[in-house]
This record gives structure tokens, sequence and C-alpha cells, in this order.
């Protein structure tokens, strides 16, 4: 899979590192509509293990891809119930 | 909640209704045990004052806060300077002591050297794009992490309350650390 998602929003974290990605990630799903999703675009190559782990950890959100794409990590988000 | 068995004293059964009765109201009990326990809690001690030491506490702290944990941190002895409005923003890097720094300790503990190593590791925070101690302590709180500073050290520091970040918790002690501590799932000390 390499199709991006139809994102909602976009939050550009590049050039931030732990844990702003993650915690930057949280504060704008919080702001999101349920089923609505956020592309998080960062240079941390920490972002794929880190956002993967929260979302797991986190009730109401879903992670829907991760795609490396040179020097940038892009991460896709949906906001559940 | 209530021990009552399905029975009722003189030895009928209960109702279909008072058994759905029963059956809802302890759903509703599991459902409220669910959520309560769904929510981890972690309680952190920071005692350390120095650069290296200030910041995991803030960034574990910060990115629980972003998993929707319940989090404290209760500040004592040189911790307090993580939430001391002016000092904060002026922690050290010890050049002595620590195998790792690229200088004998001989030479380390030269006047200067502290605030040389304190330097370095400051423009490395900023080339790397680490937050600054700053900005993870807004965003711990922005986030509802509890910062607490620990009530009889700030006495022994002689420090003053408002010395801190209008935010931080303070007239604490112990006590109070213990009781976060005893539900939490996660306690570290730093």
């Amino acid at each position: 899979m390499s199709e991006a998602f139809d994102s909602t929003e976009t939050l550009d974290v590049k050039g931030a590192s732990c844990p702003m990605p993650v915690v930057k990630t949280k504060q704008a799903v919080d702001d999101l509509n349920t089923g609505s999703v956020l592309e998080v675009v960062s240079t941390d190559s920490g972002s794929m293990s880190d956002i993967e782990g929260w979302a797991e950890g986190t009730s109401g959100v879903a992670l829907l891809e991760q795609v490396e794409d040179g020097d940038v990590y892009k991460h896709y988000v949906e906001k559940t119930d | 909640m209530s021990a009552d068995t399905p029975s009722t004293g003189d030895g009928e059964t209960m109702s279909e209704t008072q058994l759905q009765a029963r059956v809802e109201e302890l759903e509703e009990t599991v459902a409220q045990l669910e959520a309560d326990s769904d929510q981890k809690k972690m309680t952190i001690v920071a005692t350390q004052g120095t650069i290296d030491m200030a910041y995991p506490p803030l960034i574990l702290a910060s990115t629980a806060a972003a998993f929707g944990w319940d989090v404290v941190v209760f500040h004592t002895f040189w911790g307090l300077d993580i939430l001391h409005e002016e000092k904060s923003q002026r922690l050290q890097l010890s050049a002595v002591g620590n195998p790792n720094m690229p200088m004998p300790n001989a030479l380390a503990a030269l006047p200067g050297m502290d605030r040389m190593a304190t330097r370095l590791m400051e423009k490395r925070i900023d080339d790397n794009g680490t937050a600054t101690i700053d900005e993870l302590i807004e965003l711990s709180l922005d986030q509802g992490v509890e910062l607490q500073a620990c009530q009889m050290t700030i006495e022994l520091m002689d420090y003053a309350e408002d010395d801190f970040y209008d935010e931080v918790t303070v007239g604490v002690g112990a006590a109070t650390a213990l009781q976060h501590m005893g539900e939490s799932d996660i306690q570290l000390l730093v």
C-alpha cells in the first residue's frame, strides 16, 4: 500500500524530535471530528515506532498507514469513536 | 453496591423483572470498573535539576498524557529547579563524574567547564530540534499533567511558592505523592 489517504488536516512536525510528533499528533487529533483523518509529516525516524505505539495504546484513534518517503515519515491517523 | 443474593429472604426466587434490574445494575458496575481501570496512572519523582535529568521526566510525562494517562510528577530537592521559573531557564550540565564526557575529570573540574558542557548541550538540543524544558513544561501542563513541588524542600531550598510556574501544585508532601503512587501502574524515581 502506498496510496495516501484523504486526510482532513495535515500536521507538519518536520524538524521536531521526541516527544513532539506524538504529543502534537494527540493534540491535533483532539480537534478532529470522528471519522476524520490526520496526516502527520515528520522527519523524526523514531516517529514510526512512536506513533504506532501511541496509536495502539490509545483509544479513539486508528493508525491507517505509515509511509517512509526519503527523509520524511508520513502517518495517517483516523479519529474513531 | 449491595451484597444481595439472587434469592429473597423467604426462599422465593427473584422475579424476572428483579433479575433483569439486578443484571443491569451489575453491568453498570462492570462498565464503571472497566472505565476506571482503562486509564493508566503514572507517578514520577524528579529529584535532579541538571539538563540530562530534567528531560526524561518531562518527556515521559507529556507523552503519557498523550496516551490519556493520569500523570503526576512530584519534584523534590534539585528537581524543584525544573519548575522554578527563573532557574529552569538555565539548568546546567555537569562535566564532572560522567565518564561519557570526552574529557578527564581532572580537566572537567576546572572553572567554567560545566558552563561549557552546558552550552554545547544547549546547542545540540537546538540543532536536533529537541524541545526546550520550557516547551515541555507548557506541553505537560496543557495536557493536564500535574506538576507538584514538594513543600518541605521548597522551604529547605529557601524558595518561595511564587518562584514556580503558575500552574504548579505547591503545598504537597510525601503523603500526597504516595497516594497517587499507590494507585499508579507505573512509578519512577529520576
